[in-house]
């Protein structure tokens, strides 16, 4: 019987989004039945364009920096962008797998992604700009596999 | 050592040369040997943790040139 693991996705950022994709294709790739909760801010990471995932260095002092900035520079337009492109340049010269790349070794990996259905209401978001392999559905849903799990994680 | 396919997973990070390595074990018929040359240092506890995890056998390993290579039994 294979073991088993739940991951509870809640952020959107681009730092955030690394655990889950990460853990979840690992754990799959050891043999794990694996399913991923996408919640709140989380949901943005099913979006079928990633391009709005950002990362932030305003209130994420021990994000690495080439320089340091004072908090007043960090809230000027421009700087989220130019974090998660500096990031994202980052995160290529090292050979770490692109959020999207991550996320398809997960579906090929047979990865269960299970969208919120309260957070779309909320948020009013449109589905069809979500991937489709994603089954909506709620805490129940959720709690129905990560009761019998092995490793269930909150990110 | 002989073996019968490679895997190149060099210039990656983790998870991607355990992720690989599952995927290109995955046609492979048991006993037949998998070569993956890696330039991850993470690699090393993360191919031995893989093999443990899923019944394979890291039947030899070594550094060439700052590159590590694992040969992957199929279990």
């Amino acid at each position: 019987m294979a073991k088993k693991m739940a991951i509870i996705a809640t952020k959107g950022t681009l730092d955030m989004a690394y655990p889950p994709f990460i853990l979840a294709s690992t754990a799959a790739a050891l043999g794990y039945d694996v399913q991923v909760f996408f919640t709140f801010y989380g949901l943005q990471l099913l979006r079928k364009d990633l391009s709005d995932v950002k990362v932030s260095p305003l209130a994420n002092p021990a994000m690495p920096m080439p320089i340091p900035m004072p908090v007043m520079v960090q809230m000027l337009p421009g700087m989220e962008s130019m974090a998660t492109m500096m990031m994202k340049q980052k995160i290529a010269k090292h050979g770490v797998a692109s959020l999207e790349e991550l996320r398809d070794l997960c579906l090929e990996a047979d990865v269960k992604f299970i969208a919120c259905q309260m957070t779309v209401d909320l948020f009013e978001f449109d589905k069809s700009e979500f991937i489709d392999n994603v089954e909506y559905g709620g805490a129940a849903t959720f709690l129905s596999f990560a009761g019998d799990t092995d490793i269930c994680l909150f990110v | 050592m002989n073996f019968d396919k490679e895997l190149n997973a060099r210039g990656l990070s983790c998870p991607l040369p355990i992720v690989k390595t599952k995927k290109a074990l995955s046609d492979m018929v048991p006993g037949q040997v998998l070569k993956v040359i890696s330039t991850d240092t993470g690699s090393v506890k993360d191919m031995a943790a893989f093999a443990e995890q899923t019944g394979n056998a890291l039947v030899a390993q070594e550094e060439v040139g700052g590159e590590f290579v694992f040969y992957m039994k199929k279990g």
